[in-house]
């Protein structure tokens, strides 16, 4: 186990400017459908900086839905979405592409490209920008460490397990140091153990980067091991907060068909009174 | 098979020509601004042009000799069997070449294009692309519009002089004519209009290929199952495509050439 290098230490001040006081992400009356089926209905929340959000809620409820639009790729049919203190409906496609070098994301299905090696994937952003060769293969080397994946460096995605996959989406999402991370499941369908893993490497994202994210989550077991746990620089593990304290910065959203049924504190999740809620966190 | 109304069939199809012409629009467009994807246009020209090349010399080649073959049959019956040369260039040149190649890049590139860039869609490379900054028009379909209308160009010329070599072996091994008068007669029939019309056609013909894929591509959903359908249905619109611009064309240039 190796500790974070010091690079990806540097505490994330928002390299984009913002407004004062506005949210990292604010949706305000969202509404979108597929062919008349409705998929999100009226859906207002605000992301703070430095927030982890947790999205929980039954398969189809539009929770992958809900980060596309976060990060320009569906547009609303209703409503307004704020990201980093500007509205995305005033946006030309350009300023769109140019917001999105601030936000990582982590696809559902990993979303690798299959004809570039995991090196080149991971770089693919460095590329993009025409950072110079040496610099972008140091990089890379650094992201991959981070995730615990150098070997896999010459490999090509076909190639990986799914929990590689994943990790390989993680590196190649952290690598520009975004602003926003967007995790869409990291963990579906993988095994408790390679679950840990990658929860672990969202905490460790988390408390030495203080990057803002939005995570998907499927498992409430994750859920909760990211509200109750810290990274620990002395071990380079995630440890349990002392006392049984929870992470203040790891918030809760749960969707239920289209609309948001709960938006709060981990303390105000588990003592909830609704019995849908109740239920579902059985 | 589900049942659609006239009126929403009509929309459909208007929709699509307006997305199609959208997208070949912004591929156009995206040539004249940064970034450009140098490196991505070569490898599209190597995967087009160069893994083309064999069933284009092999068609061109058949073509030209099946072409005096039949020719000389006919020719022979007005005393004529010396105009070969002529007729197997003609044929070759403006018609038979470009629209031959065109067809079988169609077949192998067409195809290629949508099935690559469908599998992408449905794997969410595409979003995942867009996720990462990079306009997929300006990355997938620009090298490929470039690589295609540039390729296909040789490619047809290729075509042609192998169809015309091939029908004067023919006309030589097997019809005991002259040669050196076979390829005079092929030479001094062509003039600057049939040149003109035979080169114009491939650059359309490439537009049609690169577009339609890509086109068919993007717009996959519903898993591998769309993948092939996506191939398909680009393989067919790309092929009536081609013939039919094909058509206009010629008819184009008769009215500026005359013949
Ligand atoms: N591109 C699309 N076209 C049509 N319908 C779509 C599309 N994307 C999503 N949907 C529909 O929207 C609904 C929500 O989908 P979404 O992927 O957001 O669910 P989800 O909450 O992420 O589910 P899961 O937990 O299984 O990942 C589903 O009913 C789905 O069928
Ligand atoms: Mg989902």
């Amino acid at each position: 186990m190796t500790l974070p290098t010091p690079d990806l230490q540097v505490a994330a001040q928002p390299s984009i400017e913002m407004p004062p006081g506005a949210a990292i992400v604010e949706f305000k009356d969202v509404s979108i459908g597929f062919e008349q089926n409705h998929v999100l209905k009226n859906i207002s929340f605000r992301v703070e900086r430095g927030e982890t959000r947790i999205i929980l809620g039954p398969a189809g409820g539009g929770k992958s839905t809900l980060l596309k639009l976060a990060n320009g790729l569906l547009k609303p049919d209703s409503g307004e979405i704020w990201i980093f203190g500007k509205p995305l409906s005033g946006m030309s496609e350009r300023e769109i592409f140019e917001l999105r070098a601030h936000i990582g994301m982590v696809f559902q299905e990993s979303a690798l490209f299959d004809s570039l090696t995991v090196e080149d994937n991971v770089a693919y952003r460095l590329h993009e920008e025409r950072v110079p060769e040496a610099e972008a293969h140091d990089r890379v080397v650094e992201a991959l460490r981070f995730v615990e994946l150098e070997k896999a460096i010459t490999k090509f995605p076909p190639e990986l397990s799914g929990g590689m996959r994943r990790r390989v989406s993680i590196a190649r999402a952290i690598i520009s140091k975004p602003d926003l991370i967007l995790y869409d499941s990291p963990t579906g369908g993988l095994d408790p153990i390679t679950s840990t893993t990658i929860i672990e490497l969202v905490v460790k994202q988390r408390d030495v980067s203080n990057t803002t994210s939005l995570l998907i989550t499927h498992r409430l077991q994750d859920a909760f091991t990211l509200a109750t746990h810290r990274f620990s620089q002395s071990t380079g593990h995630m440890e349990p907060i002392p006392d049984g304290k929870l992470d203040p910065g790891t918030k809760f959203l749960v969707l239920n068909e289209g609309k948001i049924v709960f938006d709060g504190t981990t303390h105000e999740l588990t003592h909830t009174q609704d019995p849908w809620l109740r239920a579902y966190l059985e | 098979m589900k049942l659609v109304s006239p009126g929403a069939f009509a929309k459909n199809i208007v929709a699509s020509v307006q997305e199609y012409s959208l997208l070949s629009g912004r591929a156009i467009g995206n040539l004249f601004t940064n970034p450009r994807y140098i490196a991505d246009t070569f490898t599209q020209m190597d995967s087009i042009g160069v893994g083309s090349l064999p069933i284009v010399v092999l068609t061109g080649f058949f073509t030209g000799c099946v072409l005096a073959l039949q020719a000389a049959v006919s020719l022979k019956e007005f005393g004529a069997i010396n105009m070969t040369g002529k007729l197997v260039a003609l044929s070759m040149v403006k018609e038979l070449g470009p629209v031959l190649t065109g067809l079988m890049v169609s077949g192998r590139n067409a195809s290629g294009m949508a099935s690559e860039l469908g599998s992408m869609k449905v794997t969410e490379q595409i979003d995942a692309m867009r996720a990462l900054g990079t306009d997929p028009i300006r990355k997938l379909v620009t090298p490929r519009l470039v690589a295609t209308v540039f390729m296909l160009f040789f490619l047809t010329i290729i075509s042609d002089a192998c169809g015309t070599g091939g029908g004067a072996l023919v006309a030589v091994v097997l019809l005991r004519l002259n040669g050196p008068a076979f390829f005079h007669t092929a030479y001094m029939s062509l003039v600057g209009g049939d040149v003109v019309e035979g080169l114009v056609k491939p650059l359309f013909s490439g537009f049609i290929i690169a577009t339609i894929g890509c086109y068919y591509g993007l717009r996959t959903t519903g898993g591998t199952q769309g993948v092939g359908k996506a191939t398909t249905q680009a393989v067919v619109a790309s092929s009536v495509l081609i013939i039919l611009v094909d058509f206009l064309v010629t008819q184009l240039m008769i009215g500026i050439f005359g013949r």
